[in-house]
């Protein structure tokens, strides 16, 4: 150890604002680096779910929609007969 | 050995292995990153003529040796895209350039801040601190070429060109010191043959370059899975990976699979 006490620790022999500064600055920016890179990750696996949420129910959507046409013509086909 | 690449040019194969790769560089980034700092701030020596401001050297180089290095790591990966087209290698150089950014501003600012103490002033327009600057500016200039496009592969094109134009930049960051005559001090670490640094102060100072090369690698591993998937949102294999049904999962639990 080479400081004797937690204020000399503080002071760093007169340099502490530089050298806190410096320290502080680095974990700020790698902290934001990590947290926007999380969540652009997560932005991007929700946005692809809901797009594909969205085209599933499209999709069915159109399913249904064929069956009561097929439905519909089936009814009218007995009718006639 | 290409035989052995190859499998890692399909990105499902990728996407998986560096999701395999990242709980291992969190813990080595965790272990390198405590022990390496807290051994800088506390039990390192002082520098006989710096004093204790010589703390910020353990952030300051190591910042400065990774600006540059990302860079030539981006240039490498444009350079395969534009003459291969290999499709991943652009997904890895846009993973890398806001992470090379943030290391070259780190440099920056723990180097005014160890310079107004030092030099007695924050900045000087001198090579080695307008050049990295400099590089400040290319690594921005990649970013904004990469989000100017809607289609990623002219993206990439028009961002790779930028980065190869911007190596020429690198050796004049690395000599800088040599070619001109300037404030800031020559080469501490990589001076072969007599190391100019004692063995108590190399020691922290390669942990904490462990660590944040750790650290790095973590941050790229992210971005570079994001890449993948939103360059592939279309593909069966992501679209069965981010299945609706595991909706009620945490997103961040698609990471581990």
């Amino acid at each position: 150890m080479q400081f004797d006490s937690f204020s000399d620790f503080l002071a760093m022999g007169g340099y502490g604002f530089y050298v806190w500064l410096s320290y502080g600055v680095t974990a700020l920016l790698l902290i934001i680096l990590v947290m926007a890179s999380k969540s652009q990750n997560k932005a991007v696996i929700a946005h692809i779910r809901a797009r594909q949420k969205r085209e599933n129910k499209l999709r069915q959507a159109a399913a249904q929609q064929k069956q009561q046409q097929v439905k519909t013509k089936n009814d009218s086909n007995e009718v006639l007969s | 050995m290409w035989k052995w690449l190859h499998p890692y040019a399909n990105p499902e194969v990728t996407y998986h292995f560096t999701g395999k790769l990242m709980p291992w560089f969190s813990a080595l980034a965790a272990i390198f990153l405590s022990i390496g700092l807290v051994w800088a701030l506390a039990f390192a020596p002082a520098d006989y003529q710096q004093g204790e401001s010589f703390r910020i050297f353990y952030l300051h180089v190591p910042a400065a040796m990774f600006s540059m290095s990302i860079y030539f790591a981006m240039a490498v990966a444009a350079f395969c895209s534009l003459v291969w087209q290999f499709k991943l290698s652009d997904a890895a150089a846009s993973a890398m350039a806001p992470v090379g950014a943030t290391f070259t501003a780190i440099a920056l600012i723990t180097g005014a801040a160890w310079g107004k103490p030092m030099w007695g002033t924050w900045w000087i327009w001198d090579a080695r601190l307008t050049s990295e600057l400099i590089l400040l500016f290319l690594y921005l200039g990649v970013m904004a070429l990469h989000n100017a496009f809607e289609d990623k592969n002219l993206a990439g094109k028009a961002a790779g060109i930028l980065t190869l134009v911007g190596v020429i930049n690198l050796p004049i960051i690395k000599y800088s010191v040599e070619w001109w005559n300037t404030l800031h001090q020559g080469a501490t670490v990589s001076k072969l043959g007599k190391p100019s640094m004692t063995a108590d102060m190399f020691w922290p100072f390669l942990m904490s370059f462990l660590g944040f090369a750790f650290l790095i690698s973590i941050i790229i591993c992210i971005r570079f899975r994001t890449e993948i998937l939103s360059r592939n949102s279309m593909r069966p294999w992501v679209k069965t990976l981010l299945l609706p049904s595991t909706d009620s999962t945490s997103p961040s639990a698609v990471g581990e699979k």
